[in-house]
């Protein structure tokens, strides 16, 4: 592990659902250090539990089994905060009061939270939209205020579910090296979802990949590419394609799996 | 040319009903004509008769609104936030919602007596009933993700209700007063109808007893015009807290 302390621990995590056709294992076994700063992605076929994964390290599940450590570095931050997938900024709040929201919560006094924001909205480029409302947003703009959201709260680690999984490809982009300069300036342990492989390697350190159903962690990759990256250019670098192929074919068997499952059915 | 079209008809109902009445189409002891209508609405106004009871009738609804909508609002959040309050609460309204509320009167007279009371306690019923269920129905129709957003922001009961439940809602919450309002029209009439010595509804049972058409006519469009006035205000309250229902 390249990185001198831990940022989140997993020991042992699992989940079970009681469904009518009674118990699923969605999660087994799942035991991950991961880095204090570290940039971490999790792929794996559908299905597999990553966003289970998440959501249980955002707080919003519970786990069945096993324990989460995280390195508490300020007793007054937020643990957590989580970008969705989903279209989640609220739309009765303008771009500033959205972005501020997390503060406001946390009892932070209106002047002080504003400024924070305001610096946010800045760095995602979205000054002259900060009184706007999300309906007068596009999807990428209203992607960027999520993740201005999650950044302005401050927390110990940022949770990121496939958050550019619904845009375009220009867009989405563009929002990854937005993403990339604004993490590298805070240096947050990051762990982000995407069914990308593209994407886990332009942005991460490193990339878990799970197994099919039940998940689990099948290998861990990682990213030796320099930073500070080009997403444009790194896509061309020789090991890029090796890290590709690699995780593509660590990959596939999965997804093989997962699609003959399919076809029994 | 539409707005032409709008203003004419009306006014052209107006002639037709001038005229049928002048040619004596219609009986004007029962049906009255406009200009019997207009001589008639001077002296009410002008003796602060229409006025008063004008008053009185808005001061009763305004009250009866508010006692209505705020614990609607209240107890629709908490059943649209809270399964468990939902389970307690939701089979006493729906058994009691279709009873009309008119039937209950007698009911509210005998408990809170003749005064101001059993008139604001029987319209508070039926605002009640539609800002609840209205309310109960925005905080559900509320995207699941906004509530996981709170929670994974740290929300507290306090900052579901206010950041979430209340904004989300608001949109159903301002149908459920639009529909309140009208229902506090109606009822405004049948509380004055018993036991009332003032107010726009007394009015009409007055001209009632006194077989006075034209005074009947003259309350009832002060009716309609407290309805258009209530429903601009609604709306102007509408437009202030909802700037982001606006222009979409």
């Amino acid at each position: 592990m390249p990185y001198d302390s831990a940022g989140i621990v997993l020991n042992n995590i699992g989940k079970t659902f009681l469904s009518s056709s009674g118990q699923v294992t969605a999660l087994t076994d799942i035991n991950i250090s991961i880095g204090d700063g570290e940039f971490f992605s999790i792929v794996g076929p559908s299905g597999c539990g990553k966003t289970t994964l998440l959501r249980i390290l955002a707080g919003l599940d519970t786990a069945t089994t096993g324990t989460i450590d995280v390195n508490i570095i300020s007793g007054d931050r937020p643990i957590n905060s989580m970008v969705f997938q989903e279209q989640s900024i609220f739309p009765w709040l303008n771009v500033l009061d959205n972005v501020a929201y997390g503060l406001k919560l946390r009892g932070i006094a209106q002047k002080e939270r504003y400024a924070i924001a305001a610096k946010y909205i800045r760095m995602i480029g979205l000054s002259r939209f900060a009184s706007a409302y999300p309906h007068q947003l596009s999807g990428g703009m209203k992607q960027r205020v999520s993740v201005a959201r999650a950044f302005a709260n401050d927390p110990e680690i940022l949770l990121m579910d496939e958050p550019f999984g619904a845009l375009d490809e220009q867009t989405r982009i563009i929002l990854q090296q937005e993403l990339l300069r604004i993490w590298e300036l805070s240096k947050k342990t990051t762990v982000f979802i995407t069914h990308s492989i593209d994407e886990s390697l332009c942005l991460s350190d490193r990339v878990l990949v799970m197994t099919a159903h039940p998940g689990t962690v099948k290998a861990i990759v990682d990213v030796d590419l320099p930073r500070p990256r080009d997403i444009a250019s790194i896509r061309t670098t020789h090991r890029y394609n090796e890290l590709f192929q690699r995780i593509w074919l660590t990959l596939r068997e999965e997804v093989l799996k997962v699609k003959s499952l399919e076809l029994e059915k | 040319m539409k707005t032409v079209i709008s203003i004419l008809s009306p006014l052209t109902l107006l002639l037709l009903w001038e005229a049928a009445a002048f040619l004596g189409f219609i009986d004007t002891r029962l049906f009255s004509s406009p200009l019997n209508i207009l001589q008639a609405f001077f002296p009410l106004l002008l003796s602060g008769d229409l006025l008063y009871n004008t008053w009185v009738s808005v001061l009763r609804v305004t009250w009866g609104f508010i006692a209505g909508a705020i614990p609607g609002i209240l107890l629709g959040m908490s059943m649209g936030l809270s399964p468990l309050v939902r389970s307690a609460v939701e089979p006493m309204i729906a058994a009691t919602y279709p009873i009309p509320k008119l039937a209950i009167m007698p009911l509210i007279l005998l408990i809170f007596g003749l005064g101001e009371t059993s008139k604001i306690f029987t319209i508070a019923i039926g605002v009640f009933y539609l800002v609840v269920i209205n309310t109960m129905a925005g905080v559900l129709g509320i995207d699941k993700i906004y509530l996981e957003v709170a929670k994974n922001f740290g929300a507290s009961r306090k900052d579901f209700y206010l950041t979430v439940a209340l904004p989300g809602a608001l949109p159903m919450i301002f149908a459920g007063l639009k529909l309140g309002m009208g229902m506090a029209l109606i009822l405004i009439v049948a509380a004055e109808m018993s036991a009332a010595k003032a107010g726009v509804g007394w009015m009409i049972w007055r001209a009632y007893d006194m077989f006075d058409i034209e005074q009947m006519f003259v309350a009832l469009i002060t009716l309609s015009v407290l309805g258009y006035f209530f429903s601009l205000v609604l709306d102007w309250m509408e437009r202030l807290v909802l700037p982001w229902k606006q222009t979409s």
